[in-house]
């Protein structure tokens, strides 16, 4: 298979999950959408890694998920800490920061 | 110790003493912060006859500190003692010396005794700063330095409005002068490269052919900055009004540190005024027109110390024509006879003045020469040397110059002719001081006096008749008279002899001890063979002694025999008298062609500019462009995590689109 | 090679479609499940790009361990909630537009580059490549640093979680109390 018709298909995962994290209001499904983009980015740096024929791509892969993995602990830590002071679980009600 | 480093001295004693007597005001007690300050300038004195003792021919240059090195070109804070510093110093440091002693006396009664002698204390060290700079640098920060004290001590009494306008009046005066230093400094250091004297001077003989224009107009800016120190026409008006200060304050700047500075400016720059002989000739015809113009304002001042303000106009009008026609030798030595007896009269109207409870006026006083016999002694020897009465220091000094303006020949036999007639109304006004202080009627004052009660006065402004208090900022509850306290005692004797034999350093033919001294500094001046005979000088001492006898015998027939006779000449001339009293209207002219059009502009830029264009236009603008700016941004912090998902996302498709549109 | 392209088929029909149901199922709960799905998917396109330690890890950390944790705070908080108004508003009409926008243009940008390596299947690779061994030397050795932070990262998030989900006393329940409360 070409690299274009993984790349295409990151794309579209990409854009599926930036389309999820603008319209659903639970965060937990935020988090799921953010974890979408970054497995999009994921599969583009596995494509290119492949392309040039150098593990650095997938390093860079397996960092990526280090990072994804932290931005689970501490999204999932929020959620949590807003369920246990009996805040609404609605990013839209979390606007403390308006100018 | 080599010159340079008593150099050192001179300028440390007097720094050392202005801080300490500054920082201690506290707790220093009594008059202890006045004999710290007259100890300072002691040393100082001590130091600049060390100085005297170890000097020769030489120049001797010492930098403690180069502010800038750039190629080819160093800013030092350098010192330069050579004989024309070291004698400076010694005039400088000598007179304030006693005019210290004399405050100590005279300002006793005075709240803010410690202030007034940390400005003393550092006005004489900005002169002397003034006088030791070794380039255009430190000169002009010796300069502003002056400019500052003046206008502090001429404002010493702040409550006084009269007082602190003319200081501010001082002060801007002195920083027109400022200006054109540093302008002249910088055209010397645009073609010359330097900005050290010997520098600039051998430079300048390079770089210059006689009379450029270049050079000529340093000069000329080199010369409001004299004049405006020295108080010469056009820029004079500020010195008689500085008579708002105490009256040591007066001495001081009239005897030995402030108007001196322009004479000494132009005899430290005569390299630059030789090759310029435009600007000096220029300088020589304004210093005539000065003297002449300031000796007949002082016929008719009432006011006794304005009398002595113009007479000290009047006679740095013979020092600047001195040392412009490249009479070096004779303007210095006039300058320091002069510093005696102009200190020594300062001293004596500030005892008159504290015997009629801060009353100056003229025509209020008279008879006071049984109640003050010493003050009536040292007041007329110094108005003798005043007026050149034959032996007095004044008669050798003044003639001396004279005697170089005709000897130079030409034009300047007009000078010196104009300088005569300049001399025949200084000998007439001295006395007329001297008669009408003195002779006459006892005044009340004079009488209580003689039995012993010092007048009291309510406190009132002099000039405008204001009441005053007697706490700090304004004059304490009384000033002291020479009878009474020895440190003016002393200071005035000192004084009165120094009047009396000052002039041997110069005795034609006799002594020229100064002239010599001086040789080293001035002796590659191109006139330097220039010199009148003997024979020629002592001519002209005849003719000056007989002209001030005359100007003296006149006043004592005008004022003693035939008292009446001034008030009917003052009716049958009426405008020439209004012409004088109004001093020749300059003030009324520099109001009207400078103050009101500045302040005219001032308001319609206050009203305008100020309120309509900066408040509605830039500030309003600024406000409503930042306002519109933070309403927007505020508009965009919706809080809405999902909104800032958007815009992050709204930016990445742009750059994305961007980014395809320009690879295409 | 048709057994790859149908592989590759299959398994990115089954991303798309696991992405497409974590967005649109309304229940966090299949939302989760979706994902998990997705994982998988990817873990076979990784394979397929001979990436075999990462496509384990996929499967392992990712679709194991993260996902059970997800699954755990969903069961938590009880993952039934309905929203209490329609998802969306106008943001939830721009949103997906923006998005759309940027698929197209990363696709427009991948599928009309002159890159030409990208219309290969790429370099011809050994054996060992996207084994264990090659990229445990890449970490320790030309990525160390890179290593090293992500580690120290994972510290921080460690403990960062720790404070953010312990239980204070005083703040329970009530927003307003002040640090004095604690």
């Amino acid at each position: 298979m070409d690299i274009t018709w993984y790349l295409v298909l990151s794309a579209f995962i990409f854009a599926i999950g930036a389309a999820g994290v603008m319209s659903r209001r639970n965060p937990l499904v935020v988090l799921l959408c953010l974890e979408l983009m970054l497995n999009a980015g994921n599969l583009a740096l596995i494509a290119f890694s492949r392309m040039h024929g150098g593990e650095a791509g997938q390093v860079f892969a397996l960092i990526v998920m280090v990072i994804a993995a932290c931005e689970v602990v501490i999204g999932l830590g929020i959620i949590v800490a807003m369920y246990r002071r009996r805040l609404p679980i609605d990013v839209d009600e979390m606007s403390e920061l308006r100018g | 110790m080599s010159p340079t480093e008593y150099g050192w001295l001179i300028l440390a004693f007097p720094l050392a003493g202005m801080l300490v007597v500054s920082l201690g005001w506290r707790v220093l007690p009594g008059r202890l912060p006045g004999w710290i300050a007259s100890a300072a300038i002691l040393g100082s004195f001590l130091a600049s006859l060390g100085a005297l003792d170890t000097v020769d021919a030489e120049s001797h240059v010492d930098s403690a500190w180069t502010y800038a090195a750039t190629a080819g070109f160093e800013a030092d804070l350098a010192i330069l003692v050579d004989p024309l510093s070291v004698f400076m110093c010694l005039v400088v440091s000598g007179v304030s010396f006693l005019i210290h002693v004399y405050s100590v006396a005279y300002m006793g009664g005075d709240h803010g005794y410690a202030r007034y002698f940390a400005y003393l204390n550092y006005f004489v060290f900005s002169m002397l700063l003034l006088v030791l700079a070794a380039n255009f640098l430190l000169l002009i920060v010796g300069w502003a330095f002056v400019g500052a004290a003046s206008y502090l001590l001429i404002s010493y009494w702040y409550r006084r409005t009269t007082a602190t306008y003319a200081g501010i009046k001082a002060f801007v005066i002195n920083v027109i002068g400022d200006v054109g230093l540093v302008i002249a400094a910088f055209l010397l250091l645009n073609e010359t490269g330097a900005l050290d004297y010997a520098g600039v001077f051998s430079g300048a003989e390079e770089a210059f052919s006689p009379n450029d224009g270049t050079l000529v107009a340093a000069c000329l800016l080199i010369l409001v900055g004299a004049f405006a120190k020295s108080a010469q026409l056009p820029l004079h008006t500020w010195l008689p009004d500085a008579m708002e200060g105490p009256t040591p304050v007066s001495a001081l700047i009239h005897a030995a540190t402030m108007v001196t500075a322009g004479v000494y400016l132009i005899a430290r720059t005569h390299p630059l005024f030789e090759l310029a002989p435009t600007a000096a000739d220029i300088s020589a015809i304004i210093g005539t027109a000065t003297l002449v113009f300031a000796a007949s304002v002082a016929l008719v001042v009432t006011d006794l110390k304005r009398v002595i303000a113009y007479s000290t106009i009047s006679q740095i009008g013979y020092m600047v024509m001195g040392v412009s026609i490249a009479a070096y030798g004779a303007g210095l030595f006039h300058l320091m006879t002069h510093a005696f007896f102009k200190a020594l009269l300062f001293m004596g109207a500030g005892s008159v003045i504290g015997a009629m409870a801060g009353i100056q006026n003229l025509d209020r006083m008279g008879g006071f020469r049984r109640a003050m016999p010493f003050t009536f002694l040292t007041f007329t020897i110094g108005a003798l040397a005043l007026a050149g009465f034959p032996l007095m220091s004044g008669w050798f000094s003044k003639d001396e110059i004279l005697a170089y303006a005709i000897e130079r020949g030409s034009g300047f036999v007009v000078l010196a002719v104009i300088g005569y007639l300049g001399a025949f109304l200084t000998a007439f006004y001295a006395f007329r001081m001297v008669f009408r202080v003195f002779f006459g009627e006892p005044v009340p004052e004079a009488h209580e006096l003689e039995h012993g009660h010092l007048a009291h006065g309510e406190p009132i402004n002099p000039l405008t008749g204001d009441p005053e208090d007697t706490d700090v900022g304004f004059p304490g509850p009384e000033h002291h008279v020479a009878e009474r306290s020895w440190p003016m005692k002393a200071a005035m004797g000192v004084l009165a002899v120094l009047a009396v034999v000052g002039g041997v350093v110069g005795i034609p033919a006799l002594t020229d001890t100064l002239e010599h001294f001086l040789e080293p500094t001035f002796e590659e001046s191109r006139y330097h063979e220039v010199h009148p005979s003997e024979g020629a000088e002592w001519a002209g001492l005849a003719a000056g002694g007989i002209v001030a006898i005359a100007g003296i015998g006149l006043a004592y027939v005008l004022y003693v025999r035939r008292s009446g006779i001034t008030l009917r000449l003052r009716d049958r001339y009426r405008a020439v008298h209004d012409f004088l009293v109004h001093k020749w209207y300059f003030d009324e002219l520099y109001d009207a062609l400078f103050v009101r059009p500045f302040t005219g502009a001032g308001s319609f830029g206050r009203r305008v500019i100020e309120t309509d264009f900066v408040q509605g236009f830039i500030v309003g603008g600024a406000t409503g462009v930042v306002r519109a700016g933070t309403s927007f941004a505020r508009a965009i912090q919706t809080g809405y995590l999902r909104a800032y998902a958007l815009l992050l996302l709204l930016g990445v498709a742009a750059i994305a689109l961007y980014f395809l549109v320009a690879s295409s | 090679m048709w057994f790859e392209q149908v592989l590759f088929f299959l398994a990115a029909i089954g991303a798309l479609a696991g992405a497409l149901g974590v967005v649109i199922l309304r229940n966090p709960f299949y939302s989760v499940l979706a994902l998990v799905v997705h994982l998988v998917a990817l873990a076979v396109l990784f394979l397929l790009l001979q990436a075999e330690f990462l496509a384990a890890g996929q499967v392992v950390v990712y679709a194991g361990a993260v996902m059970v944790l997800y699954i755990f705070v969903v069961a938590y908080i009880g993952g039934s909630d309905e929203p209490l108004r329609p998802e969306g508003g106008a943001l939830g009409v721009f949103g997906p537009l923006f998005a759309a926008a940027v698929g197209i243009e990363l696709t427009i940008a991948f599928a009309a580059s002159g890159l030409e390596a990208l219309d290969t299947t790429g370099e011809e690779v050994g054996a060992g490549f996207g084994s264990p061994a090659a990229i445990g030397q890449l970490l320790l050795t030309r990525f160390l640093v890179p290593f090293e932070a992500a580690s120290y990262l994972l510290l921080v998030a460690a403990v960062g979680a720790v404070v953010l989900a312990r239980r204070r006393r005083g703040l329970e329940g009530t927003s307003e109390a002040g640090p004095e409360a604690v």
